[in-house]
């Protein structure tokens, strides 16, 4: 190895945008009137809003200055497992920024966005098509709202057959908001161990499952990075009670093309586009939580829904079982572009291979990693694999401070302490945008801060020292915390 | 994070499955989080407990604990009425880490069935129990 990727830099502290400025300080020239002057109405009249004042150097310096602190996928390497942060192709942007799309307004007549109506009828069926299921809509705003409402389609589903089901079966290994999203549809949610292998055994199902459980809501592949190989079997006991299967897609990034889940069992299942389909997420958004249904579901999706007629789109609300609105106008769009651009820009083949690299990736870094940290479940992952700290914890190392020493070589850590079932979680997804070169930076990265947990552990208890902000005080932060300056 | 012989588990008490200690005073009996529990969950910062007088099952939730690392229910070592919560814990949640079998003790139950105590853990056991974990995890 060269030399590690981190290093030191002069980066600018700077103020909040109000405690800079000054009064009547502008960054912008109003155009001559050429109307003449009229009195403002005086129900709009009020007192003026606290803006700072500032010129369009200060303003551009402020944010250039705040994004050196930053590090994105644009910076390097984001191993952040089941959260797929691939490098998203620059060209999705070029896209989105087309003046026909940035300037539609949701309001206008369906004749004047024919485009942005054919983009969302395209799109669903390209998702449908890549998932193996019939129907998708586009609108909620990301997994976890895609979560609750196909958990409410799920719910509409068993009303409308007369029936009222209280409980939800979520395995250990699932998302952490799946049990939140039956929570907030009225399930009581039921928890279900995986097996040794990590994954889930028919059994295990069976003995929990009655008819009083409306479904299950497997992750596939799960947080453990396997893919749930019992799936249909699980599917056929849930169905035998009457129970549906809703299998967060979170994790599609392994399976795109390659799994057809509507044939294994599954009656519902979201996609996180943010994810998956590569367009920039982190940060807190935005995101966008398609749903994908088999027909029996479709009666409820949310309006309104795009349709085709004779080559004209429109939007039509008139599908009387629908479970109504899940966000403001169609969802969002801007993300939905993105995704589409990406689809078409790869096409069927590219989208497989993806998948295979992204696999591929992951098996490697695990094979390179598994006698340097300790890997719980040894065996094939797919587009991720989760360590633990268990043989650093004899040099008084944890998890944590392999994390923050990542920081200082130059790569985002992976997720930690995720999943729960493996105590001390190291869980690294890799994708399929990350070269061999960088793969074996990291793995080396990795290998050296495993030594230096042994020969220099202060190195890992002081980390990060090359960064912008320092080890962070979390405790003090989440049992005092300071919400208002 | 400690090592199996740097854990106190202290004699006199009984330990569930998922780490909540229980121990017999008079007629009741007094629940907290195990030394094993605060250690792997670390710096706890927030404690959500039952309403006194609530009816809970053994094994079904009383309490969620929030760490810097996790959020986990705490499961009724025994079954029975709430009759007191430790309102410190609301404040000082860190209690549960800096005296987990004195001042971080959660609930206080009055048993329905006082031989479910005899289904729990003992030192020794409990001791055997994390220690065939810990070996498992390493695998």
């Amino acid at each position: 190895m060269k030399e590690i990727l981190g290093t030191t830099g002069l980066v600018m502290n700077e103020p909040l945008l109000w405690e800079k400025g000054g009064n009547g300080r502008c960054g912008f020239s109003m155009p001559r009137r050429d109307v003449e002057s009229s009195p403002i109405d005086e129900g709009l009249v009020g007192p003026v809003p606290d803006f700072p004042e500032l010129s369009e150097v200060d303003v551009v310096r402020h944010y250039t200055r705040l994004s050196q602190w930053n590090y994105g996928v644009d910076t390097g390497m984001y191993p952040l497992g089941s959260c797929t942060m691939k490098y998203n192709p620059k060209v999705n942007e070029k896209y989105a920024s087309l003046p026909g799309f940035t300037g539609a307004h949701p309001l206008l007549p369906p004749s004047m966005v024919q485009g942005a109506l054919k983009l969302m009828y395209d799109l669903e069926r390209f998702l449908s098509e890549i998932t193996g299921m019939d129907t998708t809509t586009l609108q909620p705003a990301a997994g976890a709202q895609g979560e609750l409402m196909g958990t409410m389609l799920i719910y509409a589903f068993l009303r409308s057959k007369g029936e009222h089901r209280s409980k939800f079966l979520i395995p250990d290994t699932a998302h952490g908001t799946n049990p939140a999203s039956v929570s907030l549809c009225d399930f009581h949610p039921i928890p279900v161990k995986s097996n040794e292998d990590g994954i889930l055994s028919p059994e295990a199902v069976a003995e929990v499952m009655d008819e009083d459980v409306a479904g299950i809501l497997v992750t596939n592949p799960n947080t453990l990075g396997f893919f749930e190989e019992n799936i249909r079997e699980i599917g056929e006991i849930v169905h035998g009670k009457g129970g549906l299967v809703y299998c967060d897609g979170a994790n599609m990034n392994a399976v795109m093309g390659i799994v057809e889940m509507g044939k294994i069992g599954v009656d519902v299942m979201h996609l996180n586009l943010h994810k998956t389909f590569s367009t920039p997420h982190g940060g807190g958004g935005p995101g966008s939580g398609p749903v994908c249904v088999k027909k029996h579901l479709e009666p409820f999706l949310p309006v309104p829904r795009v349709v085709q007629e004779e080559g004209t789109y429109r939007l039509s609300s008139e599908y009387p079982d629908s479970i109504g609105k899940v966000h403001g106008f169609y969802g969002n769009f801007g993300v939905m572009i993105k995704a589409y651009s990406y689809i078409m820009s790869m096409g069927p083949e590219n989208l497989k291979k993806a998948s295979q690299l992204a696999v591929l990736n992951a098996n490697y870094v695990k094979e390179s990693l598994k006698t340097v940290f300790n890997l719980p479940y040894d065996r094939p992952c797919m587009h991720e694999c989760v360590f633990s700290d268990k043989k650093l914890n004899v040099h008084k190392i944890t998890t944590l401070d392999v994390a923050k020493r990542l920081i200082d070589c130059g790569f985002h850590p992976p997720t930690i302490y995720f999943p729960l079932v493996v105590p001390g979680a190291i869980m690294v997804e890799p994708t399929e945008t990350e070269s061999k070169e960088t793969l074996d930076e990291f793995i080396e990265t990795c290998k050296i801060i495993a030594n230096e947990a042994e020969e220099t552990p202060d190195l890992l208890h002081d980390a990060p020292k090359n960064a912008k902000v320092q080890r962070l005080d979390e405790v003090t932060a989440a049992r005092q915390p300071c919400l208002a300056d | 994070m400690k090592s199996i012989d740097e854990l106190n588990l202290p004699e006199n008490y009984r330990y569930a499955e998922d780490h909540e200690w229980a121990k017999l005073e008079g007629d009741k009996v007094r629940v907290g989080l195990d030394d094993y529990a605060q250690d792997q969950l670390q710096a706890i910062v927030y404690v959500e407990l039952p309403q006194v007088g609530d009816s809970i099952k053994k094994g079904e939730p009383f309490g969620v604990v929030e760490s810097v690392k996790a959020v986990v229910d705490c499961y009724m070592p025994v079954g029975g009425e709430i009759i007191a919560v430790n309102t410190a814990l609301v404040d000082s949640p860190g209690l549960v880490n800096e005296s987990p079998y004195d001042e971080g003790w959660m609930i206080d139950i009055k048993p329905t069935d006082l031989t479910e105590m005899d289904t729990l853990y003992t030192r020794g056991s409990i001791r055997e129990a994390i220690l065939k974990k810990v070996t498992k995890e390493g695998q």
